[in-house]
């Protein structure tokens, strides 16, 4: 497609049908369509329902995203580098896992658990990269084999079972150690925002990760780089740009937002429940794929994938308090995904010729 | 049999938008004739091209194929009616993970009334009858991707012949075929002749123009602007139709190095290869040229760091220079504008800015924070400086024209000053405008850099070198002055015919 491309636009240079000023209706559809469509079913919502509009409401939108919109965050940055990683869902609930087991059977204190879960997240990212950079393994198929991994690896230490206050360990005794409240407060403390006890603090690592991430892709070098990397990987080795470092990076980045996540889904949960966690992936990757469809963009973008997160949020949301079933829930989220991704590449598409 | 026009155009008119690209050309092809169009970059080629092949519709105007009307909707229909077209880029025309056999008959593979189960034998089959007929020296049961390009654009041409079309074009078919790879091509042309098909060839290359043309046609602007069948073919008067200039012979002022800048000595860069010693002088600019394969790109990549030499030393500035990476190469100062910027060069999702700042991204950043407007101001004035036709420096690559996002590419490394400057093949696919803006530009920012230009087109180093430099078999095996070149040795080195190594 790359040659197809090339040739196409050496030949319709003059035939670039744009007009110099102003935006056709079809431009401002592909900008603004899904930012106007979410203000529309923001809109439709408050209309139809009652207390949608409310304070409360929003922060529980925000809430009910804000990890799988930080596992979004990460595997945006390997979209970016033209790479994928399927194994940030199985990431979160290894660190669930493992910060559960820190504290309640090591009977270790928040900061260790929290550093052992950055930890997990960034070595798998390494991992990941090593295998996709030098035992050239596709990306997919890597992180596939790493979520499997993953998903087995941390049910060993407890032998398969849930980890909280109380349980029986392997050989015999009683796990002792519990959830300390400063971790607890990563997932249940509020702050004030002009109404007291608003802002779930799971909220606010969202909002900080998201302009981070977003402030990294668009305005540093690195981040300039890792879209060449992703774009024309050649042509990034050619201007003198360590391709594999930049790809490598990027899983690490995948891997410890991941961790990020996880170690709110700890916090939220109170223990490490083996069954939980099992829509991280799917969420996630939906919203960084329903990001590319956001202003036009038609490739990985922080904010993209944040209002991904954000839709697909409101959506639920909303159709939940009119009373659908929650079983709908994947398909609407399904839906919206596959929308999204006819109205990137078929109309993006075109357009970018 | 050169005098039945087999296919004529009429009055065609074509535009994008508000651009208008073709403006009532009207064109004769006659069987087994070989009509050259030549056309700069932006003049309507490709567009005629697929208008004549299906892919687009035209505005206004008609084309009679014998004496029935013709207007494809699609490929396949121009196909059926006996058009074909043999695309620029080889791989387009055939598919890597089958045999031979299965790529010959691929069309017929997928054409109405066909059974549902695959027969080995019926194919090969159908494949050897197409084969014996072109003539077609190639192992039916070798993998497509064991094939050199040659072999695959003749497997191609072979596909199409297999519908017994009236009418070929040929889309700068040469273009990643080395000289006997193309003369391979030539003689089918010949075979394609002597059948009465009316062939369309469309090229940059003067040698391949002389080689083949029956009779040329300028394309300028969207409209013919001239027609030469006279023999001897006028192609001087043919490239200044199709420039709408008159540029003639182009004369540089031959510079003198000033003081020496790189040297390399005793480097191999091939197994078995002979060493090679060369010594580059601030201010000048050298041409190494030879014939497709002989090594001008491995060396090339070996002074910017991609590949290790076997052996041998390189100095900069009078220090080891041994890069390991392009990145140690451009912190040394040394930049390569790399062979063909489809693949090497642009970031087709990048503006224009931001493909000129790539390589350079801490001097344009602050504590890693890009500074766009120092970016833009830069881009800006290469703009200017190049000729670069866009909108603004924000514009999309891919939607300049081919010469433009070559003078991108270019650009790209003049930003920043460099000790040694190193393009590989900086004009392919470039029309002669865009070439002398580029070659003007290097000559001018020569300043006191080394600059080495890698060039399979003898003409493009005589009309932009100091010093020509002969490659062949991996090695140089000739230096010339260019005030007073003995083109006869030059020739003769390039064929490979003298190889003992001159000093310098």
């Amino acid at each position: 497609m790359d040659s197809q491309t090339a040739r196409e636009s050496t030949v319709e240079a003059k035939v670039d049908a744009r007009p110099k000023e102003g935006l056709s209706m079809r431009e401002l559809a592909i900008r603004y369509g899904f930012l106007t469509l979410l203000v529309g079913l923001i809109v439709f919502f408050s209309l139809a329902t009652r207390g949608f509009t409310s304070p409360q409401a929003a922060v529980f939108i925000l809430q009910s995203v804000s990890i799988t919109g930080i596992l979004a965050l990460g595997v945006t940055a390997t979209l970016v580098v033209g790479g994928f990683d399927l194994s940030i869902g199985s990431i979160a609930t290894s660190s669930m896992m493992a910060a559960a087991y820190v504290m309640v059977v090591l009977e270790q204190n928040a900061l260790v658990a929290v550093l052992v879960c950055l930890a997990i997240g960034a070595l798998v990212g390494l991992i990941n990269g090593l295998i996709i950079c030098y035992m050239r393994v596709p990306d997919l198929l890597a992180t596939l084999g790493m979520m499997f991994l993953l998903i087995g690896l941390q049910r060993i230490p407890t032998e398969g079972r849930s980890i909280a206050t109380g349980m029986t360990l392997p050989d015999g005794s009683t796990a002792e150690g519990t959830f300390s409240q400063a971790f607890l407060a990563l997932g249940r403390h509020r702050f004030d925002l002009f109404i007291e006890n608003l802002v779930p603090a799971s909220v606010v690592v969202l909002i900080v990760l998201a302009i981070l991430i977003w402030f990294f892709l668009e305005y540093t070098r690195f981040g300039r780089m890792m879209y060449a990397v992703g774009s024309n990987a050649r042509a990034a080795e050619f201007a003198g740009a360590p391709v594999k470092a930049y790809r490598i990076w990027a899983y690490v980045i995948s891997g410890v937002f991941a961790s990020i996540g996880g170690i709110l889904l700890a916090a939220r949960l109170g223990r490490g429940d083996i069954a939980s966690g099992n829509n991280l992936l799917l969420d996630a990757v939906a919203a960084a794929l329903i990001g590319f469809a956001v202003l036009g963009a038609a490739k990985p973008n922080a904010f993209g994938t944040a209002i991904g997160a954000l839709f697909v949020g409101v959506l639920l949301q909303g159709l939940t308090m009119m009373n659908v079933p929650y079983y709908t829930q994947d398909f609407v989220k399904g839906a919206v995904l596959v929308i999204a991704l006819i109205f990137t590449f078929a109309l993006l598409g075109r357009n970018a010729r | 049999m050169g005098d039945t026009a087999i296919f004529r155009i009429a009055g065609l008119t074509k535009a994008f938008g508000p651009n208008a690209v073709l403006r009532g050309v009207g064109l004769d092809l006659r069987a087994g004739e070989v009509t050259v169009l030549m056309g700069a970059n932006g003049a309507g080629k490709s567009t005629l091209v697929k208008i004549m092949s299906g892919v687009h519709r035209a505005d206004r105007g008609v084309m009679m194929l014998g004496d029935k009307p013709f207007s494809p909707a699609t490929p396949a229909e121009a196909m059926r009616a006996g058009v074909v077209t043999v695309h620029q880029n080889i791989n387009d025309g055939v598919v890597g993970a089958l045999d031979v056999a299965s790529n010959l008959v691929l069309d017929r593979l997928n054409g109405a009334g066909r059974g549902f189960f695959f027969n080995p034998r019926k194919v090969r089959r159908e494949a050897r009858d197409v084969a014996e007929r072109m003539g077609l020296g190639i192992d039916l049961g070798a993998e497509v991707t064991d094939l050199s390009l040659a072999d695959r654009q003749m497997v191609a041409i072979a596909r199409a012949m297999s519908h017994e079309p009236q009418v070929m074009i040929l889309d700068e078919p040469t273009s990643s075929l080395s000289s006997n790879e193309a003369e391979r091509l030539f003689a089918l042309i010949d075979r394609l002749k002597a059948r009465g098909v009316a062939i369309l060839y469309i090229s940059h290359r003067m040698s391949d123009i002389r080689r083949v043309a029956d009779r040329i046609v300028s394309l300028r602007d969207g409209a013919i602007v001239g027609q030469f069948e006279d023999k001897p073919l006028d192609y001087e008067g043919a490239v200044n139709a199709m420039l709408g200039q008159n540029l003639g012979r182009h004369s540089i002022n031959v510079r003198a190095a000033g003081t020496p800048v790189f040297s390399a000595r005793d480097l191999r860069i091939a197994q078995g290869a002979k060493p090679i010693s060369l010594e580059l002088g601030a201010g000048e600019i050298v041409a190494v040229t030879g014939l497709v394969g002989v090594g001008k790109t491995q060396l090339a990549e070996t002074l910017f760091g991609i590949h290790a030499p076997l052996s041998g030393t390189m100095e900069l500035d009078g220090r080891p220079y041994a890069p390991k990476t392009p990145q140690s190469a451009i912190r040394d100062g040394v930049f390569l504008v790399a062979k063909d910027r489809a693949s090497t060069g642009i970031v087709p999702e990048f503006n224009i800015y931001e493909n000129m700042s790539l390589p350079f991204l801490p001097r344009f950043a602050n504590a890693g924070v890009m500074r766009r407007r120092a970016e833009r101001q830069t881009a800006r004035d290469q703009i200017a400086d190049l000729k670069i036709v866009c909108r603004s420096e924000r514009d999309d690559l891919a939607t300049l024209s081919g010469g433009n996002q070559q003078k991108v590419t270019v650009a790209r490394w003049l930003t920043q000053t460099s000790r040694l400057l190193i393009l590989d093949e900086p004009f392919q696919g470039v029309d002669i405008a865009a070439r002398h803006d580029i070659a003007a530009k290097l000559r001018e920012s020569a300043g006191d850099r080394a600059t080495l230009i890698f060039l399979t087109e003898l003409d493009e180093a005589l009309e932009t070198a100091d010093r020509i430099l002969v490659m062949s078999e991996n090695t140089i095996v000739g230096e010339h002055r260019n005030a007073d070149v003995d083109m006869d040795r030059l020739l003769a080195e390039v064929a490979g015919q003298r190889l003992e190594v001159t000093g310098s």
